[in-house]
């Protein structure tokens, strides 16, 4: 279990703390969505989950050790891909040999078997690739350490079209009870039916933090509307079939959740959303 | 996979299984895919797939064999056209007569265009 433990941080003591006492618990066995707008803190939180930036106060634990003593049994068990790096310039299989070896439980058939799905060569040179491609081998490589946590920060931007859907079907296959993981994304398209639970940050604190299922329990999401309705939702807006809502879901009628429409609806009334969301905060 | 709009994906999931089953893909008593395969052919979260067995086994379409995996029932075409005959009947076909009535087609004139269509189909199938 990873426990963000009323954590507070900013990047200079003269500008506005990005973090004031946030808390999140994430277990294992889930999918989590990270959502926000642009510099609501994403990436810095991604990084003080994993011991790269220090709290101002509070700390990030994983397995009740707090990871910014950066212990090699943390380090060891978790992998982070970040938004943008750069691969030194020499072939996979050097890379393999030298990083490897820190992941206790790395699989090397599993990281053949997950190149092969992205359809990439196991004798690639590391310095001649895209971004896209870039990401993909990374990727391949995070799921082939099995380390207890993967966190990864806009996995899919300059991923091609197949490599997106190649991206899915790889992370659902490799997913399991004893692994979680968290992505950072304003592509919730590439991402939305892989989220067990959803955290949606703004001004330095969780606005939503829900499961998918609960969400669904207690809103109902329709993309054809009508006036009426939408005068009644949540939030509403103009759509091709009417209007795309969020209404109040007293019935339980089961719907699919549109992440879009609660992103901008929680934004839009972050007190009702909020309450109805995360009842106990 | 594109989804259609309104359906909760967990059902249009079990729609396409229901679909597969009848076109013959999987034989009754034959194992189907695992939730996780099933899941990533589909690219949804395992938990959704899981939901959509769930439903199938609920509904007597599949059941599964601890511990080996999910088969289909011996009776399940049957019971996939049966209650999908239930559901024509009680959402469908309700829809349509509303909008039959709203644009004033008449009783008759709805039973007309029915027997029309059936006999052309009729004929085509025939050699």
């Amino acid at each position: 279990m990873m426990t963000i433990d009323h954590l507070s941080f900013g990047y200079s003591k003269r500008k506005k703390r990005i973090f004031d006492d946030f808390s999140l618990n994430l277990q294992e066995g889930n999918v989590y969505g990270l959502l926000g707008k642009n510099g609501a803190g994403k990436s810095t939180l991604l990084y003080l989950m994993t011991g790269l930036l220090t709290p101002a106060a509070g700390e990030v634990r994983l397995n009740g050790v707090d990871v910014r003593r950066r212990l090699p049994e943390t380090l060891s068990d978790f992998y982070l891909i970040p938004e943008e790096f750069d691969l030194p310039n020499y072939s996979l299989e050097k890379y393999v040999r030298l990083y490897a070896p820190f992941y206790p439980k790395f699989d090397h058939e599993n990281l053949r078997n997950n190149l092969q799905m992205f359809g990439l060569a196991e004798d690639l040179k590391l310095g001649e690739l895209s971004m896209g491609q870039k990401k993909k081998v990374l990727f391949c490589f995070a799921l082939a350490t099995r380390t207890s946590w993967l966190i990864l920060d806009e996995p899919t931007n300059g991923m091609d079209i197949p490599g997106k859907s190649q991206f899915r079907k790889l992370l659902i296959r490799e997913m399991d009870e004893k692994r979680g993981i968290v992505i950072s994304t304003h592509q919730v398209k590439d991402v939305e039916q892989l989220l067990d639970h959803i955290v949606i940050i703004e001004k330095g604190k969780a606005l939503v933090d829900a499961s998918s299922a609960d969400i669904c329990r207690k809103l109902y999401f329709t993309p054809s509307a009508n006036e009426e309705e939408a005068r009644l939702a949540y939030f509403a807006q103009p759509s091709p079939h009417g209007y795309s809502a969020m209404l109040p879901n007293p019935d339980g009628r089961d719907s699919e959740m549109d992440i879009e429409l609660l992103f901008n609806g929680a934004l839009a009334h972050p007190e009702t959303l909020g309450q109805l969301l995360n009842p106990q905060k | 996979m594109n989804f259609k709009e309104s359906k909760p994906i967990y059902l249009q999931i079990a729609d396409r299984i229901c679909d597969e089953i009848l076109q013959g893909r999987y034989a009754e008593n034959g194992r189907i895919p695992s939730v996780r395969e099933y899941a990533a052919t589909v690219e949804v979260n395992a938990n959704t797939a899981m939901r959509s067995y769930d439903f199938l086994q609920s509904r007597g379409v599949i059941r599964i064999q601890r511990g080996i995996g999910y088969f289909v029932e011996p009776a399940a075409a049957d019971r996939i056209r049966s209650f999908r005959r239930e559901a024509f009947m009680n959402e469908e076909l309700y829809d349509f007569f509303r909008q039959a009535r709203s644009i004033g087609l008449t009783a008759d004139e709805l039973a007309a265009l029915y027997r029309q269509y059936c006999d052309e189909q009729n004929k085509l199938s025939q050699p």
